[in-house]
């Protein structure tokens, strides 16, 4: 279900403080029905906070939301039905089968015995874990879990799936491996879909992205209309000044030019014309030279000045990932 | 407000892994023998005949004496087990499943303690199965008013459990509040020495603590004798367990 006009998700000035700190500071947006809308931004952006409040987990401070129509302050029980969630952090029962956490699923969110039974064939062969089916949880990988609480999550025919980092932790191959489920059941299903992440390459799966920073959306965007905010080409050049280079550069072609350990970095309109002639007249020696077309993570330095995997943030992935393998141990 | 999916789906879960998980079986028959055969026996051998109350005409000895107390001490280790389950699951992530659920915390809360209690009463009753071997005779009829007595035991317990649970995060917390809680209240529940010829402040202890009218009531049924009258035992434990499910129900539900 969906309001009038086909949004699914209707946030107006949401708000959450704790104590003095303000973690989300007055977001506002929409989601469609059948649209993946993406929340990208930094640990700490407030980003898993936003998901509590709409999943009525936390209070919300102040402003007003609506999942499939219901409002999330005064009908928790309607929006809580109407939405299915995959945490950041694994949240199954792995002394229990791949069945019976789907099983006491269905219990709990009031499904009738024989379909809860048709239900749980149905995600589980969606996922692929069919064979797996009376397997104790404990003896799967960890993409394994991840598919299994995806289906988890879908049991109940929800309007609206959040994922909260849902690849956070995961090797590169088990990651887009998990991608693949979600964008066929993006196009087999008019679900709308949620995700926070702070990984670039998932973000590029999203129609719509919000960038967040510090509790509010500093840009909204398709991810090409996001990219095209940067203006053109990376261009990346290292020379044996780089000092000297990074102003006549700059003065030359009227660019901003960034310089770090890596080399100098700036935009220019057409990359692969303008390099040739950098090169034919640049005095001084280049080392090397790449071009490329912009991504996600220059679209969030240009926004914020920062690179969105900062220190803090890959030190709370490593915690996150021992957690994790703590887990599989256990 | 109370929502039996809710409830069943706790209670189930919590049984289904008590009977999957052999260490936790093991451990409520291997705790008994150990506290029936050391503590009854060593103990015992080291106490004059007469000294703790039994009765010596009937040739009650300290082992049969203590019985009905290591019974408590089972019921204990369950609720405390079922509230350690609430801070697992928190820390492991279940509990957020269940949170999100369209069912309410009290429900949640409820069936927890229901399922402490019905796990209680298993732990209780293979105990029981000890009572031939070391000379405690009572009829079946007198092991059905067992039931409700450990029945309501372990949920005042459990109760306790789920408040202390509630507003703890970590294991370590929870242990230390526990030991603070578990160790008195089984010491001075009359479980090991009966609770009369104590000096004052030591009465007064035992007399304040709920686990002395759970013990009393399981010696009345188990040894046909006892030191508080049986109603109080009953009107004692029966308000305990509704005013300590009923705070940990209100605690666990404050929202965040």
């Amino acid at each position: 279900m969906a309001d009038a006009a086909g949004r699914t998700i209707v946030v107006e000035q949401l708000v959450r403080r704790f104590g003095d700190f303000e973690a989300v500071k007055g977001l506002s947006f929409e989601v469609e029905k059948g649209e993946v809308f993406g929340f990208l931004g930094p640990n700490g952006a407030g980003k898993t906070t936003t998901i509590r409040m709409l999943c009525t987990l936390l209070r919300m401070t102040s402003g007003r939301a609506f999942i499939a129509g219901f409002d999330v302050r005064t009908q928790p029980m309607q929006v809580r039905r109407s939405l299915g969630i995959i945490f950041q952090d694994p949240s199954l029962d792995d002394r229990l089968t791949a069945e019976e956490n789907l099983n006491f699923h269905g219990m709990i969110y009031h499904l009738p015995r024989a379909e809860r039974r048709q239900r749980i064939t149905e995600v589980l062969e969606m996922v692929d874990l069919e064979d797996r089916r009376r397997d104790l949880v404990r003896t799967f990988s960890g993409g394994m879990r991840r598919r299994l609480e995806i289906a988890r999550g879908l049991m109940h025919l929800p309007k609206v799936l959040f994922l909260d980092e849902p690849t956070l932790g995961l090797d590169p191959q088990t990651r887009s491996h998990i991608w693949e489920y979600l964008l066929r059941l993006r196009e087999e299903s008019a679900l709308s879909v949620f995700l926070t992440t702070h990984y670039m390459e998932e973000a590029e799966y999203c129609d719509r992205i919000a960038v967040i920073d510090h509790g509010k959306i500093i840009a909204l965007d398709t991810p090409e209309g996001l990219k095209q905010r940067v203006g053109g080409d990376i261009v990346t050049l290292r020379t044996d000044d780089d000092a000297q280079m990074e102003r006549v550069i700059g003065e030359r072609y009227a660019v901003t030019v960034r310089r770090d350990e890596h080399g100098l970095h700036f935009e220019v309109a057409d990359g692969e014309t303008f390099v040739p002639e950098l090169l034919r007249t640049l005095p001084r020696k280049v080392l090397a030279v790449s071009v490329r077309r912009p991504t996600l993570d220059d679209v969030f330095l240009k926004l914020t000045g920062r690179e969105i995997r900062d220190e803090e943030a890959s030190a709370l992935d490593r915690l996150r990932s021992a957690v994790r393998r703590r887990q599989v141990r256990r | 407000m109370i929502d039996l999916d809710g409830i069943a789906m706790i209670w189930l879960r919590d049984l289904l892994r008590f009977f999957r998980e052999r260490s936790q079986l093991l451990g409520s028959v291997s705790r008994p023998v150990l506290w029936l055969l050391i503590l009854g026996t060593g103990l015992g051998a080291a106490l004059r005949p007469g000294v703790h109350g039994t009765s010596a005409a009937a040739g009650e000895s300290y082992t049969q004496f203590i019985f009905p107390g290591i019974i408590g001490m089972s019921l204990i280790f369950a609720s405390i087990q079922s509230a350690i389950s609430i801070i697992w699951d928190r820390e492991f992530g279940f509990l957020k499943e269940v949170l999100v659920a369209p069912v309410s915390r009290t429900s949640v809360a409820v069936g927890k303690a229901l399922s402490g209690a019905t796990l209680a009463v298993v732990q209780g009753a293979i105990t029981l199965v000890f009572a031939p071997i070391v000379g405690v005779k009572f009829a079946v009829f007198s092991a059905l008013t067992l039931v409700p007595v450990m029945f309501l035991i372990g949920f005042a317990l459990t109760g306790v459990g789920i408040l202390i649970a509630a507003r703890m995060t970590s294991f370590e917390g929870f242990g230390t509040i526990s030991n603070f809680l578990v160790m008195p209240m089984y010491f001075l529940s009359g479980a090991i020495f009966p609770p009369v010829h104590l000096p004052e402040w030591l009465y007064i202890l035992v007399r304040v603590n709920p686990m002395s009218y759970g013990v009393d009531a399981l010696r009345a049924t188990l040894l046909h004798r006892h030191y508080f009258p049986l109603p109080f035992d009953f009107g004692f434990l029966a308000a305990f367990a509704a005013l300590m499910v009923a705070i940990g129900v209100i605690a666990f539900t404050r929202p965040e």
